[in-house]
């Protein structure tokens, strides 16, 4: 049986002060897959994210999830941000930053019932920061806020996970953790993680979508030829040396310069 | 102090520094933790704008104040919510304006002999007790809404890209939360002057951030340290016959030093150890 996609792009259209940054994208993403955005830095990977959560509105074309404009499926879906400048000294414990994860917006005198506090410390001991609930948000390192927001995220109970460069400044051992994590998470939710490194997600993903202005997209774990070229500009034979074979299937010897 | 306390001027002053050290410690919280100080500085200043208009028309100072303060909160809202970090440069541009447009109105109104630096360095020890229920209303209603919108305005002052994810309304919320600060900064000038609204609206705030584990606790603690500087800053005033304001914002820069040298953060502290390897 075909599954129908849960999240469709459609013609879009995308740009900065009139430089474009996505053109005339095509996406189509079944429940159940874990696709990795990849590609270039200013290739639009983390634009086309924004996108798709309704960070952004499209100048042409449209996204649409469960059949709906992102803004009407909020509640659904989860998103990890990119982590640029985090405030450290914002005064903010790991549980209440995971407790926003439930909040309905609009006000109100007692927003958080024992069901949410029962998610959040589900969601916590999930990525196992249980025990950090009380500490400061600013006093953990790096790999352990990302969790926090992983956390912050599927406290909401999502049926689709957008993570934005969710490993950067995450040690390998780290990484490795983590995307087991969200393969275990797979089974349950549908994954689109942008990522600026290709090799490592591609043994835990299902399919690939390349982002460099339009989108190369692969129902497949594999990063072919024409992906990396387009994406990268610069010869594949550079970046394929070190690829484990499964990743390039069609790899071909001849690295003539 | 105790026989100050008899003079009917001194209660309300008092009275009037705490209601005030309230509202501050609120929403000096969020002016901190959003960065947004030098607007709420341009809020005070082009205020001045209100009172120049006030006279002119002949209506009722705090009227014409608050009006104008809302007013330009609300440009100030829509210039920096389009480009947070190109904003500085318009905002200083209406600070300015708002205090040349005070002056120029209050030039063009016939027979003006109001003090002026009443308005620019405060006058606690001359507020009327209808400003003091003016106060109580403002105050009320700064706290209700806090109240009400307090997790959303949490989220949008950690995270705004999440919180719009999340569906929560960060634009209405931040236009609101200007228009908060425009009401305290008022109320604030009535206590320490436009000069030195900013001093009373972050030096609290700054001090409790650094004991804080949540927006709340850091409102709390402010609150503490704006009734603190109010009393010993209107006890110097009385005592050596010095500016009210000014002692009061004196007290507080001395406290923010203090705080500055010696305090140390506990929170950023307790990184648990066992996740380091080695020492740095």
């Amino acid at each position: 049986m075909e599954p129908s996609p849960i999240i469709e792009v459609r013609d879009l259209w995308f740009s900065y002060n009139r430089n474009p940054v996505l053109k005339g994208v095509n996406l189509a993403i079944n429940q159940g897959d874990f696709l990795a955005v990849i590609g270039p830095n200013g290739g639009g990977k983390t634009t086309l994210l924004k996108l798709m959560v309704g960070l952004l509105e499209p100048d042409r074309g449209a996204v649409s999830i469960f059949g709906e404009p992102p803004r009407n499926v909020v509640h659904r879906i989860g998103y990890v941000p990119q982590e640029t400048a985090p405030d450290k000294r914002f005064p903010i414990t790991v549980l209440d930053v995971v407790l926003t994860g439930r909040l309905q917006g609009g006000g109100g005198w007692r927003r958080f019932s024992e069901a949410d506090r029962m998610l959040a410390r589900e969601a916590l001991e999930r990525v196992e920061m249980w025990a950090f609930r009380n500490r400061r948000i600013g006093a953990l390192s790096g790999g352990q806020r990302q969790r926090v927001f992983v956390a912050r995220a599927l406290v909401a109970e999502p049926e689709i996970l957008f993570l934005d460069e969710a490993m950067a400044g995450v040690d390998q051992k780290g990484q490795t953790d983590f995307y087991a994590f969200l393969k275990e998470l797979n089974q349950t939710v549908t994954i689109v993680l942008v990522s600026h490194d290709p090799f490592v997600v591609s043994t835990y993903i299902k399919s690939v979508a390349c982002v460099s202005r339009e989108v190369f997209f692969h129902e497949a774990p594999e990063i072919t030829k024409d992906m990396l070229e387009m994406a990268y500009h610069c010869p594949v034979e550079m970046i394929a040396h070190g690829l484990p074979h499964r990743v390039l299937p069609k790899h071909s010897g001849d690295n003539n310069d | 102090m105790i026989e100050a306390l008899q003079l009917e001027f001194m209660r309300n002053a008092l009275l009037a520094g705490f209601l005030v050290s309230i509202m501050c410690g609120v929403i000096g919280t969020f002016v901190v933790v959003n960065r947004i100080v030098f607007i709420s500085g341009g809020i005070a200043h082009a205020a001045y704008g209100g009172v120049g208009l006030a006279f002119f028309l002949g209506i009722s100072p705090m009227l014409g104040i608050v009006g104008f303060s809302l007013l330009v909160s609300m440009v100030m809202a829509a210039v920096s919510w389009k480009a947070r970090h190109r904003a500085d440069t318009i905002i200083g541009v209406l600070w300015a304006l708002g205090m040349a447009l005070g002056v120029i109105l209050i030039d063009l109104t016939p027979g003006y002999n109001v003090d002026l630096m009443s308005y620019l360095f405060g006058s606690i020890l001359t507020v009327p007790a209808s400003d003091l229920w003016l106060m109580v209303g403002i105050n009320g209603l700064v706290l209700i809404t806090v109240g009400y919108f307090y997790h959303d305005f949490v989220a949008l002052s950690y995270d705004e890209a999440f919180a719009r994810v999340r569906g929560i309304p960060v634009k209405k919320l931040y236009f609101l939360l200007m228009a908060l600060i425009a009401l305290t900064v008022v109320m604030i000038i009535q206590i320490v002057g436009l000069i030195l609204v900013i001093a009373l609206l972050t030096i609290p705030p700054y001090i409790a951030e650094k004991f804080s584990g949540s927006l709340l606790r850091m409102m709390f603690f402010s609150i503490l340290l704006n009734l603190f500087f109010a009393s010993i800053g209107l006890w110097l005033s009385y005592s050596f016959n010095l500016t009210s304001g000014a002692s009061i914002i004196l007290v507080g820069g001395v406290c923010f030093f203090i705080s500055y040298l010696f305090g140390h953060r506990r929170f950023e502290d307790r990184i648990p150890s066992a996740n380091i390897s080695g020492r740095d």
